[in-house]
Parts: structure tokens; C-alpha cells; sequence
């Protein structure tokens, strides 16, 4: 089972994003079961969202503690939350940043998503829209093939930029 | 088809493909997403259904019966205060033998306020003839709606059905769905004793002290025969569409030693701490109760049972390992957990079977030992 825990801020489309991963993980015939964690959280608030990938049914319903993948939309949510806790040794990060982060023992990956989104201007109500880019980011480091990525952001969207953006992730995302 | 839904949204589709003729519901977290789909499939053309917008749960379950009486299917969702807010009328609904379905997803009841998964709110609804089914993936949510309709509205049944999902942890979820062609499976709805809305009239309601009791004793009845009702309804089910159901579902019982007895999400992750215990050479199996009404018959005696309550009764226990114990006379292991939405791992579990004490009661996450 490949586990991964998304942090994101209300609004910003970490509970869209564990969806879409989900339903690319279908598209490449595995079973997957995403969950946000709900709180009281407000938009603008950090909110993780949980992922599971595997070959088998899922039967677990409680929260992932020790996730294989850390993805960080948004950075100014590690002032307060330890996007690192519980995460594997040697597990991955993709992190939302436009430079290299470093994180020993750790294996970091950064694409700056929020560029992205902005310059195929995907904004909606004055925010980039990050849950499709990083799909692309994701497909890009194996968690799902990129064809299944497409199908399921083309299920959920029409307007194509949404896969242009991920086309663009795929490509950007740093080795 | 194959897709990815929550259990809000696996509800509302197979209402949808049940096409009740009136839905009356208001919404309540974290139910709500089950209302705004079915009343976006309505407005969208996609359900020819009346959908009444009322302005309480109380209503809600009031407008249901107003319409099932007609002989007319009906569907309402609710919760934890919203479905103690309807007690009343959903005793109503069982008395005048009315197959409504709701869906009900588990929630914890105030205060302090709490929005997150408890089973309190559905077990205080046990007595008042509605069956209940749990129920722990987004398929299994799907297909216990469709199996609903069935079941309610067959004729040696005839009495409401309540499908219970956790709040949030089954509410909430995304996980794969396959949906049915439905075809013929579930009949047009026959009420022998409809009211016709053309020449509307009613029969004296008032049940004297020598007919009342003929009339509860019908509930029981039906109740009784709901059994093979519902055992023919999952079979055909199997047979259709491949998915296979029962009373409980057990997952390596056969020669295990002590079983884990749990309702809905918590039942299904007990099967991953099964796992961990057999292969520490602890022979252990996980028996999810899916049907609480009419209460399925547990083959128990001769095991160590530890039962895990998502729910209490104060001054008294555990509401179902003690419905447990009154009808198969065993001792057992009492574990209270996950109250409120209170986070319970696989592996709180197989702890909680490694330290069992049989014959005692035990809160997790609280010191006390009684």
C-alpha cells in the first residue's frame, strides 16, 4: 500500500487533488480511497487529505501515520504543521515552491505549481487553482500513469487548461 | 460503472435509480451532501421526484409519512439531532406500516457539540420497528440503499428501513463504486392499505386496550419474516450483480478463537488487525453485525468475544455488546471506543484483543479500569 498525505489551506484544492489521485489510481486499475481529515477548519485554514493506493480493497478508515509521500501545496503552512511527521525514512516530497528545498533523509522534489496555475491562468475567485497542476507532479514521480492522470482531470474538468497545467507540471518538476 | 464517490454521493445515486416519487428532507451535517445531489438530480431533470424543502427533520419524516401513506416511495436522510428531532414521527412511520427508507449517517449527539461519526443517534432509534442496516465501504452504502427499497416495500415486510453510515469516515470517503443497471429489481410499490389523494379518506385510528397490542404484535411479525425477505433480497442481489451479502459479515471466523464484533467502519478495519493477530499466531477473526433489526443470530459460545460500542447506554453499558449478551447468554469483552469520532486504529484493536479481560468493560483513551 502507497500512502501520501497532501497539506493544502481551505480553498486551495488538496481534498480536489486527493479525488482526482484516486481516480487516476482507478484508471490504472488499483484501489484507492482518499479522505480529507475534517475539523473545524475555515478557508484559509491548513486541512490535510489522505491518499491510499494499492492492489487490494482498502479496509482502513483511520488517518495515515506513516505516509511513503508528503505533498505540500502551500509552504506557509509548515510554520505550523509538521508536513514531515510520521513520514518514512527516505519517503518523498513534492513541494508547491519555485526553488529547491532540502530535507535530509529525505527525498524533495519541488514545482512551482502556484507559477503554473497562474501563467495558464488558472485562477478562480483571485486563487491559482494547484489540485490539477499537481497531478502532473504526481504522474510524474510514478504514483500514476499519465494517461490515467488526463482521464480523471477530464472527468472533473472541462475547460482544458487543467491539463495543460499538469502537461506543464510533468515537464517542470525538478529532478 | 466503475467510479470514485464518497457515501454521501453513493446514496444519492442509488436513490436516484431507485426513483422515489417524493424525497422531503433537511439538511444536518454531515449529511448535507446526500440532499443537495438529490435535489440537484431533481431540479436537473434527472429524478421524477417531488422534492419538499421543509423547515425541520420532524417535518421531514411528517411529509414522508403524508406521502407513503398514498402508496407513493419515499426517501429522507438525516443525523444525529435530526434524527432524535423526528422520534416521534419515525415511530409513527413503523405503527402505520409505512416503507420509508432513510439514511442516516452516524453522528455524535451534544453537547458538547460534536459533527464526527457515533452510533448513539441510530441505537436510540432500536425500538421503534424501523430495521436498521450498517454498513462500512461506499459499495456496500450503494448497495444497501437499492436493497432497501426491496426490502421496506415487499409485502410480508412493509415497515421503514434506516441504512447507517459513519459520519464523515464513510460520509465523506472517496472510494471506488461500481453502479448496476437496476432493471426489474426493485418492484413498483404496492401499499395494500394506500389512501387514494382521488377520494381521500382515512380509517378511526383510535386501537382500543383490546386491539392495540394485535397491531404491535404485526410489527414483531413482520419483523420476524423480514429475515427471509431479506436474506432473498441479498441472494438475488448476488445473483444480478455479483456482490454478496448477509446478516454479518465474517472474516476469518472459521476456527478463530476470539472475534472482534464491531458495526461499520470500525468493523472493517478490525479485519486488518485480524490479520496482524494471526500472524502473530493469535487465532482471530472479525464479525461485523451489517442488520441490528431485526438482530441477527450470533453463533458465539465456545469464543472469546470482545465487542467494540461506537456508543453508550449511561448506568447500564455498551448498547451492542449488551444486545450481545441478552441474546446469546455469553460473557465478553466490553470495549468503548470511537466515541465522538475519536480516532481508533487496526492497531488499537489488536491491542484491545491481546489485553482483553473477559467479562469487564473498557473506555479507551480513559484511565479507569472499572
Amino acid at each position: 500500500m502507497f500512502e501520501i498525505r497532501i497539506h493544502s489551506r481551505g480553498g486551495q484544492g488538496g481534498v480536489t487533488a486527493a479525488r482526482l489521485l484516486a481516480m487516476a489510481a482507478l484508471h490504472d486499475g488499483k484501489y484507492a480511497t482518499a479522505c480529507p481529515f475534517y475539523g473545524a477548519e475555515r478557508r484559509g485554514a491548513p486541512i490535510v487529505s489522505f491518499v491510499r493506493i494499492d492492489d487490494r480493497p482498502i479496509k482502513i478508515y483511520s488517518r495515515i501515520r506513516q505516509p511513503d509521500m508528503v505533498v505540500v501545496l502551500d509552504t506557509s503552512v509548515m510554520d505550523t504543521v509538521d508536513v514531515l511527521h510520521g513520514l518514512k525514512k527516505g519517503g518523498r516530497i513534492i513541494i508547491n515552491s519555485a526553488g529547491k528545498r532540502e530535507f535530509p533523509g529525505f527525498e524533495c522534489r519541488n514545482v512551482d505549481l502556484t507559477g503554473i496555475a497562474l501563467r495558464k491562468n488558472l485562477v478562480v475567485a483571485g486563487s491559482p487553482i494547484l489540485n490539477t497542476p499537481v497531478i502532473g507532479a504526481l504522474a510524474k514521480m510514478g504514483i500514476i500513469t499519465a494517461d490515467s492522470a488526463k482521464k480523471a482531470i477530464r472527468e472533473m474538468f472541462s475547460d482544458e487548461r487543467n491539463v495543460n497545467a499538469a502537461d506543464a507540471a510533468y515537464k517542470e518538476m525538478s529532478a | 460503472m466503475k467510479k470514485i464517490a464518497t457515501g454521501n454521493k453513493a446514496v444519492a445515486e442509488a436513490v436516484k435509480q431507485a426513483t422515489p416519487g417524493v424525497v422531503a428532507a433537511y439538511p444536518i451535517t454531515p449529511q448535507t451532501e446526500i440532499v443537495e445531489q438529490i435535489a440537484e438530480f431533481v431540479s436537473g431533470g434527472l429524478m421524477p421526484t417531488r422534492y419538499i424543502a421543509v423547515e425541520s427533520e420532524h417535518s421531514a419524516m411528517a411529509a414522508c409519512i403524508g406521502a407513503s401513506i398514498t402508496g407513493v416511495r419515499t426517501f429522507t436522510a438525516t443525523s444525529s439531532h435530526g434524527l432524535l428531532y423526528m422520534h416521534e414521527m419515525t415511530n409513527w412511520a413503523a405503527g402505520a406500516r409505512l416503507p420509508i427508507v432513510m439514511a442516516n449517517v452516524n453522528r455524535s449527539l451534544g453537547p458538547g457539540w460534536n459533527i464526527w461519526a457515533e452510533h448513539t443517534d441510530a441505537l436510540q432509534e432500536r425500538d421503534t420497528g424501523w430495521l436498521q442496516i450498517y454498513v462500512s465501504t461506499v459499495q456496500e452504502t450503494y448497495d444497501a440503499i437499492l436493497m432497501a427499497f426491496r426490502i421496506a416495500e415487499h409485502n410480508d415486510v412493509l415497515l421503514p428501513v434506516m441504512v447507517n453510515l459513519d459520519g464523515f469516515l464513510l460520509s465523506h470517503i472517496m472510494q471506488p463504486v461500481d453502479t448496476v443497471e437496476l432493471g426489474d429489481f426493485i418492484p413498483a410499490i404496492y401499499l395494500p392499505h394506500a389512501i387514494d389523494p382521488k377520494h381521500p379518506a382515512g380509517y378511526g385510528p383510535l386501537t382500543g386496550p383490546d386491539q392495540h397490542f394485535k397491531f404491535r404484535w404485526e410489527i414483531e411479525r413482520s419483523m420476524r419474516d423480514s429475515v427471509k425477505v431479506i436474506e432473498q433480497t441479498e441472494k438475488e442481489f448476488a445473483e444480478r450483480f455479483g456482490r454478496k451479502y448477509g446478516f454479518t459479515e465474517d472474516y476469518r471466523c472459521d476456527d478463530a478463537d476470539v472475534i472482534v464484533i464491531a458495526l461499520g467502519t470500525l468493523g472493517k478495519e478490525a479485519e486488518v488487525a485480524v490479520d496482524i493477530l494471526r500472524n502473530e499466531g493469535v487465532k482471530a477473526g472479525s464479525m461485523r453485525i451489517r442488520w441490528l433489526r431485526p438482530f441477527p443470530k450470533l453463533e458465539l459460545k465456545g469464543k472469546d468475544v470482545v465487542v467494540i460500542d461506537r456508543d453508550y447506554s449511561f448506568g447500564f453499558g455498551g448498547i451492542v455488546a449488551n444486545e450481545i449478551k441478552a441474546k446469546t447468554g455469553i460473557s465478553l469483552y466490553s470495549v468503548i471506543a470511537g466515541i465522538g469520532g475519536q480516532e481508533v486504529t487496526y492497531d488499537d484493536i489488536a491491542g484491545f484483543v491481546r489485553t482483553r479481560r473477559m467479562g469487564e468493560e473498557f473506555w479507551f483513551g480513559v484511565n479507569t479500569h472499572v
